[in-house]
């Protein structure tokens, strides 16, 4: 038998490692507040741009400030562009980015989560798999500006095929920001496939099932929340996007709502965009009521995504 | 020094004669990528009866059984060698339709795996890909009744399975299988997760199962083997295989009775009364 270890040979430090531990934990409360932070301080810089012209300038009323605040919204919504401050609006950009949020949706939810879908349950392990595997990874890393050059000249010009060339249409605007977003469904649609237990899996298997069987009916079920969580917060990238939908013209200067996925259109990131661009101080205001509808407009979608996760993403799994 | 092969794969003799063979392997081996998994493992399951495969872990007894139903194709680079007949047919032929196979060859898991479904669709999803026509309800209610679950389940088929308890769920499990009616019911350590009570209703069902079906059980319990099974198979690892893989060989394969009363391999008997293992 060793002998028993005397106290002395250790060197508790209880001070040291006391501190350690609040420490660590103060200073991962401050790198969660450095996003906290800075969210307030824009949403707040936002909100004071419109209000100071908006509304009265009477801040002890705060109650008139928030009817003026969202009439003022309001009138945005049902204005369309124009070179006076006072009638200029962001109809034809948020119509022309609900469409294309439609128009992407139809796009790239199919071929992502097939994409992944045949690399998760069907691809035999290997180099092809790999290299499709990296390809992927780097697409999702590649700027937006370099989809909307891709954009531009396969899908407007068609590399100068006038026939099958889109032009600067919802067609065009739309499958770039597909290409644009694909990535990163094909990536989230993965992970949710492989929280799918093989037991299961197995299981189904066991019974008789074809791969097509497992898939359908206890792969694809299990992970939807996974999925559409994913997918979800995708799509309010591509609503966001600036850059790929200025490469692909998608005008700053249309004065209407599009009438059909081959019209000519702008979107609203775009809009805000253009009206910041310009000179006059009252212009600022309008960019950033745009602003705040487009963030509405993303807050409403990330909340969707927390919904979904929170109501199909409870039940007990194995 | 390397055991003769041929001498250990008959040291048990053959299986009690008068059960018609349902399985038959003869030389069967295992592959995963380059390694051996098994080696030439002959012998022949009996109808209507328990067959147990006991042994160390890592000694290749999933392996084997999940030969019997295709499951290894799931795994990548797995590949058999000799034969392996189940009605006629070579199972370690790569056109046996492996699907239909499956649906023949039932099979119940170590964990209990019920599907995130209610317990009605639980027993009616297999039965209904593989297109049976007649009445579900009265089939769900056979094959739960079958499983001894009907009585604690029957008021609540629409709650999940999920929701039941370890040994209801592997009854679940087993409710499952019944309901695509199979021949043969492979289970892998099917109460190696459960209490004692519950392994011992999943014992008593076997026991009732039998009159109707053919069952492979793999099983660490040495006490289940004896208690339930009519034939044993005791599996070892090659000390012969000295190429740093894990070589798993059947060094003994008789009845129950004789196994565990006079075992024939010293290794049986090495394994079996606890001295190694």
């Amino acid at each position: 038998m060793s002998t028993p270890a005397t106290s002395s040979m250790y060197e508790p430090k209880r001070l040291g490692r006391r501190l350690a531990g609040p420490i660590f934990g103060a200073l991962c409360l401050f790198a969660t507040l450095i996003g906290v932070v800075v969210l307030a301080v824009l949403l707040g810089s936002v909100f004071a741009l419109v209000t100071r012209y908006a509304t009265s300038e009477n801040w002890s009323s705060w109650l008139a400030n928030v009817g003026g605040l969202s009439s003022y919204l309001g009138n945005l919504l049902s204005r369309l562009q124009s070179s006076d401050p006072e009638s200029a609006g962001f109809r034809a950009g948020v119509f022309g980015s609900l469409w294309l949020l439609g128009m992407v949706t139809l796009f790239s939810i199919p071929v992502g989560v097939g994409a992944a879908v045949y690399l998760e349950e069907y691809a035999p392990a290997g180099r092809l798999k790999q290299l499709i595997q990296i390809n992927i990874a780097n697409l999702a890393g590649v700027p937006s500006i370099v989809y909307g050059i891709l954009g531009l000249a396969f899908f407007v010009r068609a590399f100068g095929w006038e026939k099958v060339a889109l032009g600067p249409t919802l067609w065009a605007g739309s499958l770039t920001l597909s290409l644009l977003i694909l990535p990163t469904i094909v990536i989230a649609t993965r992970e949710a496939l492989r929280t799918v237990p093989n037991s299961l899996r197995q299981a189904a298997v066991a019974l008789g099932a074809t791969r097509w069987q497992v898939i359908r009916d206890h792969v694809l079920p299990s992970s939807i929340p996974g999925i559409l969580t994913g997918t979800i917060l995708a799509l309010s990238r591509a609503i966001g996007e600036t850059a790929p939908l200025l490469m692909v013209e998608a005008a700053g200067s249309i004065l209407r709502v599009p009438r059909g996925p081959g019209d000519r259109y702008t979107a609203l990131p775009v809009e805000i965009y253009s009206y910041a661009k310009q000179p006059e101080a009252e212009f600022q205001t309008v960019a950033a009521g745009g602003i705040l509808l487009l963030l509405a407009l993303l807050l409403t979608m990330n909340s969707i995504a927390i919904v979904i996760r929170n109501r199909y993403g409870r039940g007990p799994r194995n | 020094m390397k055991p003769p092969v041929a001498t250990l794969i008959h040291s048990g003799g053959p299986p009690a004669p008068e059960a018609k063979i349902v399985i038959s392997a003869k030389r069967l081996s295992v592959w995963y990528g380059s390694s051996l998994a098994l080696r030439e493992v002959t012998l022949d399951i009996p109808c209507n009866r328990i067959t147990s495969l006991i042994g160390p872990s890592g000694c290749g007894k999933s392996t084997l059984l999940r030969c019997f139903n295709r499951m290894n194709d799931l795994i990548p680079g797995a590949r058999m060698e000799g034969t392996l007949e189940f009605d006629g047919e070579d199972l370690t032929s790569p056109g046996v339709d492996a699907v239909a196979l499956r649906r023949r060859i039932g099979m119940v898991f170590q964990k209990p795996n019920p599907f995130p479904k209610s317990i009605y669709q639980n027993v009616a999803w297999g039965a209904r890909i593989n297109g049976y026509k007649g009445e579900m309800d009265e089939l769900v209610e056979r094959s739960l009744r079958r499983a001894a679950l009907w009585d604690e389940v029957k008021s609540k088929l629409n709650k999940s399975g999920l929701d039941l308890s370890g040994g209801q769920q592997q009854r679940l499990c087993i409710a499952r299988t019944l309901a695509v009616e199979p021949e043969v019911i492979l289970m892998d350590e099917p109460c190696s997760a459960l209490d004692p009570i519950s392994t011992a209703r999943v014992e008593d069902l076997m026991e009732d199962l039998k009159k109707d079906y053919t069952i492979v059980i793999v099983t660490h319990n040495m006490q289940q083997a004896r208690r339930t099974s009519d034939m044993t198979a005791c599996l070892m690892l090659d000390d012969a295989a000295k190429d740093g893989h894990r070589t798993g060989i059947v060094v003994e394969f008789s009845t129950t009775a004789r196994m565990f009363t006079n075992p024939q391999d010293p290794r049986t008997e090495a394994y079996i009364t606890g001295r190694i293992g």
